[in-house]
């Protein structure tokens, strides 16, 4: 057979994995991996899967992997390593890798204050779902997500995917100021801004948590492959949870 | 031990950062590289001063630094010709110099180029985050406190006294760059230069494009010809990885190169500017005229490896 030895990680025969990694030059010195074509949590994981075999193995000569939803930008020094030398490695480790190489999940139950001064677009996602405020907030604090990749700003996580309700398209126009600890939504993915940046989701909430801090070791609070589960707290509660440990708040599992 | 105050600022200009040859390794956590846009003169001017090549030095954007040596330094200034000045008199770039405590070293603003490098013999002591001292202004860690030079900042050198002798090494002149304000960027095709149509591909390559003032470290803003993508195509992409000199084209169909500030990206890269000429990234300025050549991968690296000599010639 001739399958990919990690689509039967999720069980899920509808994703796109590519049968051969696919490759495209970004210039002379990065390659990007493309594993699938599709944001789909199979597609995520064999992602992941790649990306841990290559911190597992570093292949000489590679300054940096990046994984994302369904690609990886491997950069390295084209003096040091070819460009066919780096794609047959790299082929070499896909042939190799095994699901069991995939760490147990960490879940991590992140505090947001939703709505008013904190989720300026609650009441929009309102509107255009046709549901109450209130269903909003239980249905985004009801599932148990993804983190499938972080990117944009440090520490900032795509997280997937969102119960079909609460699908929306991005705001039309983005806002040029989103503030630190905004939740937002926009198609399939829920994300938290780790710093004011612009930004382009329906902010529903704040959390008063830090998701990124250059002076701990992972500096992210959230990485790719991580669960996430969100809990609606008051605003009497924000300045209690400011003074949680979020980095040693998760639970092993699923 | 041996960290002695060096350097006062007395004017920091519009943007003076502590940079070095940037923070590698930590895409996956959404970290950008940041660093010295122009690492090719950031790493002549460590070598100039007697400093390993990735030390950190201060890049000075278009004008306006004036600082003050509280100790006798060994310092060189490379990159852009800011117009440099000891007190009175101007200060030969792409070579290092003794300056006395007590001289006054300023920039009198932009003759060629963008950025100048300034370092200064036993570096600048600041915290290293990630294996760089690289200021990263978008999250505020690195460099100074995460931020800009501004006035009164102090900053610190490890014995630099102790690179004194090294006060007059130069870089051969016939090596030096030479920037103009008309640029020819050597670019790989890809990684998704088949999703723009012929038309756009064409003109990426016989039009010149104009540099947009809102150009900043995170990237350079053209305008010109549109570059479209193929019909039927959404405007975005699945963001990926995404690395400086790449060049991607948003909805309007106007280019933007990445530089140093951005790992990950939504829209299609039609093209990506070769390692040799990065460096002179950090020297287009807004109002310059960029053109794009395509090369093939083997003259890319012969290009770097020409690159990588002069650097080598430096380090003896």
């Amino acid at each position: 057979m001739d399958r990919a030895p990690w689509r039967n990680l999720s069980g899920d025969v509808n994703s796109m994995i590519y049968k051969h990694l696919r490759y495209r030059i970004m210039g002379d010195r990065a390659l990007l991996v493309e594993v699938g074509d599709e944001i789909h949590a199979a597609e995520n994981q064999a992602v992941r899967a790649l990306s841990i075999t290559l911190e597992k193995h570093p292949i000489k000569g590679v300054t940096d992997v990046v994984p994302t939803y369904r690609s990886l930008l491997i950069t390295y020094d084209p003096l040091k390593i070819s460009l066919p030398a780096l794609k047959a490695e790299i082929s070499k480790f896909r042939k190799r890798m095994k699901p069991a190489d995939l760490p147990e999940p960490r879940t991590f139950k992140i505090p947001v204050c939703y709505g008013g001064p904190y989720g300026p677009d609650l009441e929009w996602v309102a509107q255009h779902t046709g549901m109450s405020p209130e269903e909003i907030i239980r249905a985004h604090t009801g599932s148990t997500y993804s983190v499938y990749m972080i990117g944009f700003t440090p520490g900032h996580p795509y997280i997937a995917e969102l119960p079909e309700a609460l699908v929306t398209p991005r705001r039309e126009s983005p806002r040029s100021h989103v503030p630190r600890g905004s939740v937002g939504i926009g198609t399939k993915q829920t994300v938290i801004y780790p710093f004011e940046s612009p930004g382009g989701m329906h902010i529903l909430g704040r959390t008063p948590w830090v998701l990124f801090d250059p002076n701990h070791s992972p500096p992210t609070l959230l990485n790719m492959g991580d669960r996430v589960r969100f809990f609606s707290i008051q605003q009497e509660e924000i300045a209690h949870w400011e003074t949680q440990n979020p980095w040693k708040s998760w639970q092993p599992g699923l | 031990m041996g960290n002695t105050k060096s350097l006062e600022v007395l004017a920091a200009g519009p943007l003076t950062t502590v940079q070095d040859i940037g923070r590698y390794g930590f895409g996956k956590y959404g970290v950008p590289s940041s660093g010295a846009l122009d690492t090719f003169s950031l790493r002549v001017a460590n070598l100039l001063v007697g400093n390993p090549e990735g030390e950190a030095g201060l890049e000075i954007t278009l004008t306006g630094l004036r600082a003050k040596a509280l100790v006798d330094l060994c310092l060189a200034v490379t990159g852009g010709d800011l117009q440099p000045h000891c007190n009175d008199a101007p200060l030969s770039m792409w070579q290092s110099h003794v300056i006395r405590r007590g001289d006054v070293v300023h920039f009198k603003g932009p003759r060629q180029g963008c950025r100048a490098y300034l370092a200064i013999g036993g570096g600048i002591d600041v915290a290293s985050f990630m294996g760089s001292k690289s200021t990263n202004l978008g999250s505020r860690f690195g460099g100074l406190q995460g931020r800009p030079l501004r006035k009164g900042d102090v900053l610190n050198a490890t014995e630099p006294h102790e690179h004194l002798a090294k006060a007059g090494l130069a870089l051969r002149p016939s090596v030096i760059p030479r920037y103009s304000e008309e640029w020819r960027l050597r670019v790989l095709f890809g990684p998704q230069h088949d999703e723009f149509n012929k038309k756009g591909r064409r003109r990426f390559l016989h039009c010149p494009f104009e540099v947009k003032t809102q150009s900043d470290r995170t990237g350079i803003r053209l305008s010109g010809p549109l570059i479209e993508r193929k019909e039927g195509l959404p405007e975005s992409i699945i963001s990926e990885g995404v690395v400086s000199g790449t060049v991607q084209v948003p909805g309007d169909a106007q280019p933007i190169i990445i530089l140093v500030e951005t790992v990950t990206g939504g829209y299609r890269k039609i093209a990506t500017v070769i390692s040799a000429d990065i460096p002179l990234l950090g020297q287009v300025k807004p109002g310059d005229q960029v053109m794009f050549q395509a090369v093939s991968l083997e003259k890319a690296l012969e290009a770097l490896e020409r690159t990588e000599q002069i650097i080598g010639m430096l380090k003896g």
